[in-house]
């Protein structure tokens, strides 16, 4: 028989589990881009995937410090910020979108390599750098908790640090968006020649902009190896589709829209998966291998995804007012 | 000829604007917009060949021509959206080639485009906000920080509702631009260039689309500007606005300047009904442009009854 408690509450388990908080994050990096400014940026795991490595390799090459490291993996974000924004946000949105695609599976490629095999891991990826971040941890050892949220003092750590960086991150955002400097991003998105027009660089937002979300991409990266290993075959095209379908699922334009799109998201996946898989142990689906079962887990996750986005196409947390003038 | 003011309420027209007889490129007394040479092609068509033009400082000068003339492109040309092939401009004496759109914008030429850029999803106040220039909140730095930044936002916010409430959109100030009708906009995007307190204003077809009702309203708000020490240059196709409120009238053809002077001379300048008839002025062929003629020749009649008395 299914163990619906089981379910729920690994189910629950996602709602504050590091990688919800990595992608929370990510997605909010996409709002700044996309949601704020209208910036196609399909490279989102590229940016992912430099906080990652950034952070393992200067740690585990270079022997920094985790204060060095996180600063290493910011900084990679930026010149990537730049190096994809300097030629082609003077040009029109699309160009960014199909310079970020490519430009992050470049990077990807370049990390699976074995070239720098020594470096990267190639293919292996890295592991062993959390060393430092764990000698940071004020929580002395022991289990802590209560219900499905029993864990130990890492897992805590982790899980205090990340939802930390999201709060923080929030919150920064929230404070741009209210300012005059988010108006002039918001009229970006809006019709860039008519901001022009009013005596704004809007080159230069436009690279603000980029940098921002970037960064915040990078820090989600960062999160995101905390309670794993740093592999490539992770920073796939298909996570920032995933990110976006967070962002689109909480609200684009919205700043707890994507953290809520991200705890949703997580909590489905996980809901489903434990189902699907039970299911097929009870014999509930008889003509599905467990291989397959995996896969139906998307599927599900999709379909639950495609009725909030029909029957709320605004996102959870969006102004239905703005859908009556969408273009 | 000269200064008609008052006995109907008419505006008070600018006059002594320019140095010897009114043909195309005559110098101005006090020009602020001087362009030279200026040449814009797209593939094999010309669209704006300008040999010398001088727009005079504080009156109000239109640009017309018929359609296809390359009056948006000028205007695109000399506000730094578009770059010529070849020529040189200046403004208010410093020479502004090849600056960009929104240095251009900064020296305070400011324009507004022929098809309206309402900026949608933000308020009506915030579209006028954004106007505002030299916003210190709107520095990355500064914007995380409110205490910079409020006391200014609160001085812009009076400046916006006041200029809103000219223009009969303080109602408005909370929707999204959006929700306004064409008319509004375009009388929103002329508010919100005005936010930037130009010395020069450039608008586009400024009465398309608004009634007349309103029109009226518009005119009124553009020969204020006048007064405030504004300089106005507009595109418009309406010849009974363009002789009631302008000092100047340049007329456009094919991309070059075909005719200049006050609106009664151009209005009997037969150049002027030339390039508005085009090739086709011999064969009746229905030209979409003869509503024009029309008005043109009319008014060009009431010139000669009204110096009959
Ligand atoms: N981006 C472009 N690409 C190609 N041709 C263009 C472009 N912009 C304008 N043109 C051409 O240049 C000529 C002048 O166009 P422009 O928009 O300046 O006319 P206009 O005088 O403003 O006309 P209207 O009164 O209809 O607004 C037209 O023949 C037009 O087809
Ligand atoms: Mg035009």
């Amino acid at each position: 028989m299914i163990d619906w408690l089981l379910l729920f509450s690994n189910a629950a388990q996602e709602i504050i589990s590091p990688t919800t908080a990595a992608y929370a994050l990510a997605a909010l990096g996409l709002a700044v881009h996309f949601g704020f400014t209208g910036l196609l940026n399909f490279g989102q795991a590229g940016f992912m995937a430099l906080g990652a490595y950034g952070y393992a390799i200067a740690t585990l090459t270079f022997g920094w410090p985790v204060w060095g490291a996180v600063l290493f993996g910011i900084v990679a974000s930026i010149v990537f910020a730049l190096i994809l924004g300097v030629p082609t946000l003077r040009l029109r949105a699309d160009y960014l979108a199909i310079v970020t695609i490519a430009a992050a599976e470049i990077l990807r490629l370049l990390f699976t390599t074995n070239t720098f095999e020594p470096v990267t891991g190639s293919a292996n990826g890295l592991q062993g750098y959390k060393g430092g971040f764990e000698d940071l941890n004020p929580i002395p050892a022991g289990t802590y908790g209560f219900g499905p949220w029993v864990y130990n003092e890492y897992d805590w750590w982790v899980r205090i640090f990340g939802w930390g960086l999201v709060a923080l991150a929030a919150l920064i955002t929230w404070r741009l968006m209210k300012s005059p400097w988010g108006r002039v991003i918001k009229g970006i998105r809006e019709d860039e020649d008519a901001v022009r027009a009013l005596g704004k660089n809007v080159y230069f937002y436009k690279m603000q902009s980029l940098i921002i979300g970037g960064v915040f991409g990078s820090l989600a990266g960062m999160i995101f190896i905390l309670p794993r290993a740093v592999v490539p075959s992770n920073y796939q095209t298909s996570l920032t589709f995933f990110i976006y379908a967070i962002l689109l699922l909480g609200g684009a334009a919205t700043v707890l829209g994507p953290i809520l799109g991200s705890v949703v998201f997580w909590v489905l996946l996980s809901f489903f998966s434990g189902f699907v898989a039970r299911a097929v142990e009870a014999g509930w689906l008889p003509f599905m291998s467990s291989v397959q079962a995996g896969q139906l887990r998307f599927i599900l996750v999709g379909v639950a995804i495609m009725l909030i986005v029909i029957y709320r196409p605004q996102g959870i947390l969006g102004n239905k007012k703005e859908l009556a003038f969408v273009k | 000829m000269s200064s008609s003011a008052g006995a109907n309420g008419a505006p008070v027209k600018s006059t002594g604007l320019h140095v010897g007889e009114p043909a195309p490129g005559v110098k101005k007394v006090d020009p602020i917009i001087v362009a030279d040479g200026i040449k814009r092609q797209f593939g094999g068509l010309t669209a704006v060949d300008v040999e010398h033009l001088e727009i005079p400082r504080g009156a109000i000068t239109a640009l017309i021509g018929p359609n296809g003339a390359g009056k948006t492109t000028l205007f695109n040309l000399l506000t730094g959206f578009d770059k010529p092939n070849e020529g040189t401009w200046t403004f208010d004496g410093q020479s502004i080639s090849g600056v960009p759109a929104f240095r251009v914008a900064r020296k305070g030429q400011v324009r507004t485009f022929q098809l309206t850029k309402a900026l949608g999803l933000l308020t009506v106040l915030d579209n006028m906000k954004l106007g505002a220039k030299g916003q210190s909140g709107e520095s990355l730095a500064r914007a995380l920080f409110p205490w910079f930044w409020r006391k200014e936002e609160q001085e812009i916010e009076a400046r916006a509702i006041d200029l809103l409430t000219r223009f009969k959109l303080d109602a408005k100030k909370d929707d999204y631009a959006a929700s306004l009708s064409g008319g509004q906009r375009k009388l929103l995007e002329m508010a919100r260039a005005l936010m930037s307190q130009p010395t020069l204003v450039m608008l586009d077809e400024p009465m398309a689309g608004v009634n007349p009702a309103l029109t009226q309203s518009l005119l009124d708000h553009i020969l204020d500007l006048k007064k405030e020490g504004m300089t106005v240059l507009f595109v418009e196709h309406d010849m009974h606005m363009v002789r009631h409120i302008a000092d100047w009238v340049v007329v456009m053809a094919e991309g070059r300047v075909v005719a200049e002077g006050d609106p009664h001379e151009v209005m009997a300048n037969p150049a002027v009904i030339d390039a508005y008839l085009g090739s086709h002025h011999d064969q009746d062929l229905g030209d979409p442009d003869t509503g024009v003629v029309t008005a043109i020749k009319e008014l060009a009649d009431d010139d000669a009854d009204e110096s009959k008395h």
